[in-house]
């Protein structure tokens, strides 16, 4: 078990438990991206402040704060 | 679908579009009606409602175009228009637009929507693109699987859209119909013992029991507070706890909501796999990931986006300038033609030194304008402005903004209005508010014209275009410092998170960049033709009166005396700008001028800046006003830029085009800034502020450039 934040450009995990709490776990939620959820790392910005990440078909840009509250087991 | 109805006896339907942002609600909107509803390629562009009307077989439609919203929650503003839409408004038929190429996702709202008990048909809009990628979706199944009916349609090619309206008509005749939404066992054991409960006390709503269950399990505040007065809440009360322990204890969860969105996405799930064929395989790397891993490169990004930019100032001057000699040209013509057919001396003066110096001095400036959109409306069509908010929020989040703040802040290049609408995107109102602040350093459209008149009188042809990109890259600067000051005095307050959808890279179509250029270039052309005239004429009437008989007289006395032409014409012209300046404008020109003489303005130059107050424009159109009145016939060079280049010094044109880029935008913007902030003393504040940066850091300028060149 690791962070999203963790994993590195390429990496596939899934998803494990959101650490979110209320509003911003309700829009995670609402992007797909919810326990089992399977979550590719695309593009990293500089120092990973920012990071792009796919779920199903959907692209996503999360900041390094949220992708830190989320739980992953590597595929 | 245009043929008219008569509005009283036809019947009417009223629509509301409902889906996600960016799945083509407005377009869709567009291609079945005359409408040019503003579509662009990110999340939020929509951020209010707006109601389209047409006529179909004898009915009058009403659309309602909806803001795109992900969930049914509050979470920013521009979804609770909607929410607060959808359950307090009257309307007769939901359509729930669908990104067929991302099905699965899109369900999720579907799923919410279809517990409202209202009719729904789902649009499987984006068919064309689906096709393309090899995606087949079985329409009728799916309808006979969900409950809903579903159509297939394409906004871009209008595939499918009579047969949608035709579906829309069908259903609002149909006799409500229940979509069939499973969930898993243990959810649907607890549905049916609080309907049976429901159903044993004759509990009376409109909505069906099964939806109320559903709702009162999923923690759904409305129907909480129908049920709380009702008598049989006391016994339901406890029923409903227990009942969601068990769901809860089914998902291995200790939140409900997040129970349902797995019990949704596992339903969604289960009608994607049977009515969804991927028919080609998918290559590993999409087109859009291929092109992401270029455009929002950790190293490349950035100076990539700087480089774009940059182009777009050089294309803005260079090939804008092309045609602003002939314009040039047509309004001196137009003036000459216009003025020899006046007899009445004031008349004339009124209509060619007043109107068509002030409307054409504007109208000058619109190829450049023209540029600048086109290159705003490529940044919003391709997808490419939310990879810039993805590069950029690392840098602005140092400075306290959000990186969602880019969208409200590139708006705000072609106008501000639109931008302090669209700040609506934001969902923390500190991060708004903010956003909102500085906005107005971001500089319009209407700017531009002043900052190429000053870029073309004082720099060559080569440099006027960089000038321009710094101008406008140094206002953004001062922007982001501001708000970082903003920040730490008055919004303070912790960190909102960023989580943005990135929108796959479109190809946009000419039909649909044209429209957008053209809705705005006319938009700006019809100021010009209405309030800038009028303003213009104001300027004139001001600058032309009172008029004082004795300064005439007497210098039509010397000029007779006088030889030689020369000194006849040097009489001429001292005459015409003693008269202005002891003109109304010219008097509150002197008047002001003290205020202003530390940044090195003469009297015309502070009164473009008051008068600039109403709208940009009207700074060009004044100056206009004003030096083609100061000299009447002028040897050489007698347009705008010529008169500045020799009137103007170069440290006093420094210091004003900082004024400009700083202060208030205008009259019209300052309106909707206060509605948009909630509050008339949001409005002073902002003057206050912008007013003293506005004035401190041109006085630094003038200073600092006087002391260097
Ligand atoms: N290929 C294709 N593109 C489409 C279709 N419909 C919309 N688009 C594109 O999808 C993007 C989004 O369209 P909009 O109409 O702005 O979407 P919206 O749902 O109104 O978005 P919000 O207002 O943000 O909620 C634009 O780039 C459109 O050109 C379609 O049927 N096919
Ligand atoms: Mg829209």
């Amino acid at each position: 078990m690791k962070k999203l934040i963790e994993c590195e450009r390429g990496e596939k995990v899934r998803v494990l438990k959101l650490h979110a709490k209320d509003e911003l776990k309700q829009r995670l939620i609402s992007f797909g991206l919810m326990k089992e959820a399977i979550v590719e790392v695309l593009e990293q910005a500089p120092a990973k402040q920012t990071i792009e990440v796919k779920v199903g078909k959907m692209r996503l840009a999360l900041r390094a704060q949220e992708a830190e509250l989320i739980a992953v087991e590597v595929l | 679908m245009e043929e008219k109805s008569c509005p009283v006896i036809s019947k009417h339907i009223k629509v509301a579009l409902v889906g996600q942002p960016n799945v083509g609600k407005s377009m869709l909107i567009n291609s079945v009606s005359n409408a040019h509803l503003h579509v662009g390629n990110f999340s939020g562009v929509t951020v209010d409602k707006t109601e389209v009307l047409f006529d179909y077989k004898g009915y009058n439609f009403t659309v309602v175009d909806l803001p795109g919203t992900y969930a049914f929650t509050d979470y920013t503003i521009e979804e609770r228009v909607t929410h607060d839409y959808l359950c307090a408004e009257e309307y007769d038929v939901i359509i729930n637009v669908v990104d067929s190429t991302n099905l699965t996702k899109n369900l999720q709202l579907t799923a919410e929507l279809l517990t409202m008990s209202k009719k729904v048909v789902i649009a499987l809009n984006m068919s064309d693109e689906a096709q393309k990628e090899g995606i087949e979706i079985n329409a009728e199944y799916m309808s006979e699987l969900m409950g809903v009916p579903c159509v297939k349609v394409s906004a871009v090619t209008k595939e499918g859209i009579e047969k949608l309206i035709d579906t829309v008509l069908q259903k609002h005749q149909d006799k409500k119909v229940k979509p069939k939404l499973v969930f898993s066992e243990p959810v649907e054991e607890e549905i049916a013992q609080i309907v049976w409960y429901l159903d044993k006390h004759r509990f009376q709503s409109e909505n069906s029991y099964r939806n109320i269950a559903i709702n009162l399990l999923k923690n759904n505040k409305k129907t909480y507070e129908k049920l709380h007065d009702n008598p049989i809440w006391t016994e339901l009360q406890p029923i409903l706890i227990e009942a969601s322990k068990h769901i809860e204890l089914h998902h291995d969860s200790d939140d409900v909501k997040e129970a349902f969105a797995e019990e949704y996405a596992s339903f969604n799930r289960g009608i994607v796999a049977e009515v969804l064929k991927q028919k080609v395989k998918q290559e590993k790397k999409t087109i859009t990931e291929k092109i992401d891993s270029v455009l929002i490169h950790p190293l490349f990004g950035i100076p990539i986006f700087l480089f774009f930019m940059w182009s777009l100032f050089q294309l803005t001057f260079e090939v804008g300038a092309i045609p602003m000699d002939y314009i040039d040209a047509f309004f001196g013509w137009m003036g000459d033609t216009v003025g020899a057919t006046i007899s009445n001396e004031d008349i004339r003066s009124l209509v060619v030194d007043g109107i068509i110096a002030g409307v054409g001095a504007v109208v000058l400036f619109v190829p450049n304008i023209i540029i600048l959109f086109i290159g705003i409306a490529l940044l919003e069509s391709t997808g490419y402005m939310s990879r810039v908010a993805f590069l950029l929020d690392g840098f602005f989040h140092k400075f306290g903004l959000h990186g969602q703040s880019f969208i409200p802040l590139v708006t705000g290049f072609g106008c501000s209005i639109p931008a302090y609408m669209s700040a609506r995107i934001l969902k923390n109102d500190r991060d708004r508010l903010l956003t909102l602040f500085i906005i107005g350093f971001m500089s319009c459209g209407a700017r531009l014209p002043v900052y190429v008149l000053f870029a073309g009188a004082f720099f060559s042809p080569e440099m006027a275009g960089n000038i321009l990109f710094i101008i406008y890259i140094s206002g953004a600067m001062i922007g982001i410092i501001a708000a970082k000051v903003l920040k730490m005095t008055v919004f303070k307050g912790v960190d909102e998170p960023f989580v943005m959808e990135m929108p796959k890279y479109r190809l946009p179509s000419l039909k649909l960049i044209w429209h957008t250029v053209l809705t705005k270039t006319m938009m700006y052309l019809k100021k010009a033709g209405t309030f800038i005239a009028g303003a213009s004429m104001l300027v004139w009437f001001l600058s032309n009166y009172p008029h004082n008989l004795a300064l005439e007289a007497e210098y039509a006395q010397k000029i007779a005396v006088e030889s030689s032409a020369n000194e006849k014409q040097k009489l001429a012209n001292q005459r015409s700008s003693e008269l202005l300046e002891q003109s109304y404008l010219g008097s509150i020109g002197k008047f002001s001028e003290p205020l202003f003489a530390p940044l090195g303005f003469d009297w015309k130059m502070s009164v473009a800046l008051q008068t600039g107050l109403a709208a940009k424009e009207v700074v060009v159109s004044t100056l206009g006003v004003l030096y083609s009145l100061g000299s009447d016939v002028t040897e050489g060079d007698n347009t705008l830029v010529g008169a500045i280049s020799k009137n103007i010094s170069f440290a006093s044109a420094v210091a004003f085009i900082v004024v400009i880029m700083i202060y208030l935008p205008c009259l019209a913007a300052s309106v909707v800034f206060t509605r948009e902030a909630g509050g008339i003393r949001y409005f002073f504040y902002l003057l206050a502020f912008t007013s003293i940066v506005a004035y401190s850091l041109a006085f630094i300028a003038y200073n600092v450039t006087r002391i260097l060149v």
